[in-house]
């Protein structure tokens, strides 16, 4: 009777065992198939222009004097999460301070429900309402402002704004990885022992000087990991980026100013990929996504270590 | 634990039921799916015909995708639908790719260069096509400019720069306004050419026709290109252009069709080389400058399409022949144009001339 049930069980998990290794290896195995048919998608390009490809701008689709360059494409998708970066995670940072140190838990609480909340949001919702409304506030409260004052003493500000530029994109990018960056940051001091924290105001800190000293130590490479999760996000970002960039091509692509349009890597492959026919156009495609997916591969290895490190030097602290 | 295998066993059960007898279900009605895919610019009109046409032949639904002229020809090449659909005609490597396509214009759009300008609310401003292909290289960049000027003594224009708008998706609109700016510029010949998608040297990009005008609606100073029809549903302002005679010519039904009735004995058989047909800079003096034919693709030798048996090819063929004749007038409620006399005929001719394992269909 119980040598039934022993084989029973031993039947079950390697069931079992054998499910969840097939799960495992199916995940590889779609990463796999991603990168191999992303790299056998563009081999046609490189063999026709090679590694120029990179650094070139132009991008004519014309049959008979097709040549492409994904230059302006990488200073779009770099600049805009630039600016996303800068102007995102002071905020985030703030936003986690303020709910993780600084606020009473009926405030942080229901704070941090509601940051969450707008990352449930669908992009495309954010890019009709970045379209529709949040552009013209843009443009008249702070755009024509910035042109007014700077226009002609700063080149970076001497273009006409008018609402679809590479500034705007920023800025609702920014909007939007704000809840991924202040959220982790938010857990990532929570962990920080409150020890710590009664140790600097039994030295006579201040409250910002308890923050500086006790928690942000603890806390440093895990931020700087958030923010490369945020960054990830800024950059792969399609539908949102492709409303509101300006959506030019070729060398005129290339931003001179922060009101000039724009374009990233991942909004013109959405806006091509479904009418490029000639097998040059549809690799220099596959192409501007390879360069992509290595950029968010390098981002999110690197976010990776950083939390990682984050997490063994809080759990060594705290075995100690 | 015994539950749970019950629920996973009548789960089963009614997932394998359903799955067979539902498609029975519709082999019981003998109804016919025609699968099409392709341009945007004809999808209403497409769409108004599937309703029309299951009055005329109840068994027959027509299912269109408009996935974009250039999605249209790789399906069709890839013969993963009945027919394609394009506004731009295949162009040499496309149809390298796929021999014995016959072309058979369906209908007729018109390109306008459609405007926001404060002091210009209504629809008029008189352009030239060495302008527009001047303020789309980027030559031309305010409203006062004298060329434009020149040309509206009657009217006041602002000395604000222009914001160009263009397609930011590959579109056989931008094929046909580049055609059309091509052959009244050389620079613009010379420089760009035409193609579904060229390198803009100035303007923003937007997506689809609807995104051109909400763009123009939403920025003074701008001028994009759209057709016709969007420009009569959004109340967008829109130039009236000098054609080849010299006339500035509003975009109607009429001046399209008279543009198109020029060209008439001009056009290749169904299954000729089409990718030279161009329907713009027309001659006679009420013709409007940049219309254009959408176009449906077909095999000739229609069997080499595994997706077609002999009682489809039959039902696709007869109703193309019912949409290219009684299927006009519906199209004119709708603002696209109606084919000539002589483009049915032609068409109709094209259609005698399928076969199905070569036999004629019709």
């Amino acid at each position: 009777m119980s040598t039934l049930f022993v084989s029973r069980e031993r039947r079950h998990d390697k069931l079992f065992s054998g499910l969840v290794v097939g799960a495992a290896a199916y995940t590889l195995l779609m990463v796999g198939l991603v990168v191999f048919s992303v790299g056998r998608g563009s081999i046609d390009i490189f063999s026709a222009e090679g590694l120029e490809f990179i650094i070139q701008s132009n991008w004519n689709a014309v049959e008979g004097r097709e040549s492409f360059g994904a230059f302006p494409y990488i200073i779009g998708t770099l600049l805009s999460s630039a600016i996303a970066m800068v102007i995102g995670v002071p905020i985030s940072l703030a936003i986690a301070i303020f709910i993780s140190e600084i606020a009473p838990p009926r405030i942080g609480t229901p704070l941090s429900f509601l940051t969450e909340l707008l990352a449930a949001v669908p992009s495309i919702i954010y890019g009709l309402w970045a379209l529709f409304v949040f552009r013209f506030w843009v443009r008249d409260l702070i755009e024509k402002p910035l042109y007014d004052a700077f226009g002609g003493s700063i080149p970076f500000f001497a273009k006409t704004p008018f609402g679809l530029d590479i500034f705007t994109a920023g800025i609702v990018l920014a909007i939007m990885i704000i809840p991924i960056i202040s959220s982790i940051c938010r857990e990532v001091m929570r962990v920080v022992p409150d020890s710590q924290r009664e140790a600097a105001y039994s030295l006579g800190a201040t409250r910002w000087e308890t923050i500086r000293m006790a928690v942000f130590p603890y806390v440093k490479s895990g931020l700087v990991g958030a923010s490369m999760l945020g960054l990830g996000r800024a950059v792969g970002e399609t539908i949102l980026v492709t409303m509101i960039i300006g959506n030019v091509i070729g060398p005129s692509a290339i931003p001179t100013t922060f009101f000039s349009q724009g374009q990233t890597l991942s909004s013109l492959i959405a806006n091509e990929f479904n009418e490029a026919s000639s097998e040059l156009h549809l690799s220099a495609l596959i192409a501007l996504g390879a360069i992509l997916l290595i950029l968010t591969m390098g981002i999110n290895i690197i976010a990776r270590l950083l939390v990682r490190k984050k997490i063994k030097t809080a759990s060594g602290a705290k075995s100690q | 634990m015994l539950i749970s295998k019950i629920l996973i066993g009548i789960s089963a059960a009614i997932l394998l039921a359903t799955s067979t007898i539902l498609p029975s279900a519709t082999f019981a009605q003998n109804a016919v799916t025609i699968n099409g895919a392709g341009a945007t610019f004809p999808f209403p009109l497409i769409d108004t015909w599937r309703v029309e046409y299951q009055k005329v032949q109840p068994g027959v639904n027509i299912n269109y995708q408009s996935i974009g002229s250039g999605g249209g020809v790789k399906q069709f090449t890839e013969k993963t639908v009945d027919f394609g659909a394009t506004d731009a005609p295949l162009t040499q490597n496309e149809s390298q790719k796929v021999p014995g396509t016959v072309h058979i214009p369906e209908t007729i759009g018109s390109v306008v260069a459609a405007y926001n300008v404060p002091s210009v609310p209504d629809k008029g401003l008189k352009l030239s096509g060495e302008v527009l292909a001047d303020i789309y290289l980027g030559k031309i960049t305010k409203w006062n400019d004298p060329k434009i000027q020149s040309l509206n003594t009657d009217k006041t224009l602002p000395g604000d720069d222009i914001v160009v708008v263009h397609r930011s998706d590959g579109s056989g609109t931008t094929f046909v306004w580049t055609d059309y700016l091509s052959s009244v510029s050389p620079a613009w010949k010379e420089q760009l050419g035409k193609g579904k998608s060229v390198e803009w040297p100035v303007g923003i990009g937007a997506p689809g026709n609807e995104g051109v005008a909400n763009a123009i609606k939403g920025t003074p100073n701008t001028i994009g290109y759209i057709e016709l029809s969007y420009a009569l549903t959004t109340n967008t302002p829109f130039a009236f252009i000098q054609n080849k005679e010299g006339n500035f010519v509003e975009a109607t039904l009429n001046s399209t069709m008279s543009a198109v009735q020029s060209y008439v004995t001009t056009l290749p058989k169904g299954d000729g080389i089409w990718t030279d047909v161009s329907l713009v800079n027309a001659a006679g003096a009420d013709a409007y400058p940049i219309a254009s034919f959408s176009y449906l693709l077909l095999h000739k030798e229609m069997s080499t399409n595994p997706n077609l048996d002999q009682a489809k090819a039959k039902a696709l063929v007869d109703f193309i022949s019912w949409a290219i004749t009684d299927g006009q007038k519906i199209g004119e409620s709708l603002d696209y144009v109606p084919l000539p006399d002589g483009v049915v005929k032609l068409n109709q001719d094209t259609l005698k001339a399928l076969t199905f394992n070569g036999q004629p269909i019709t």
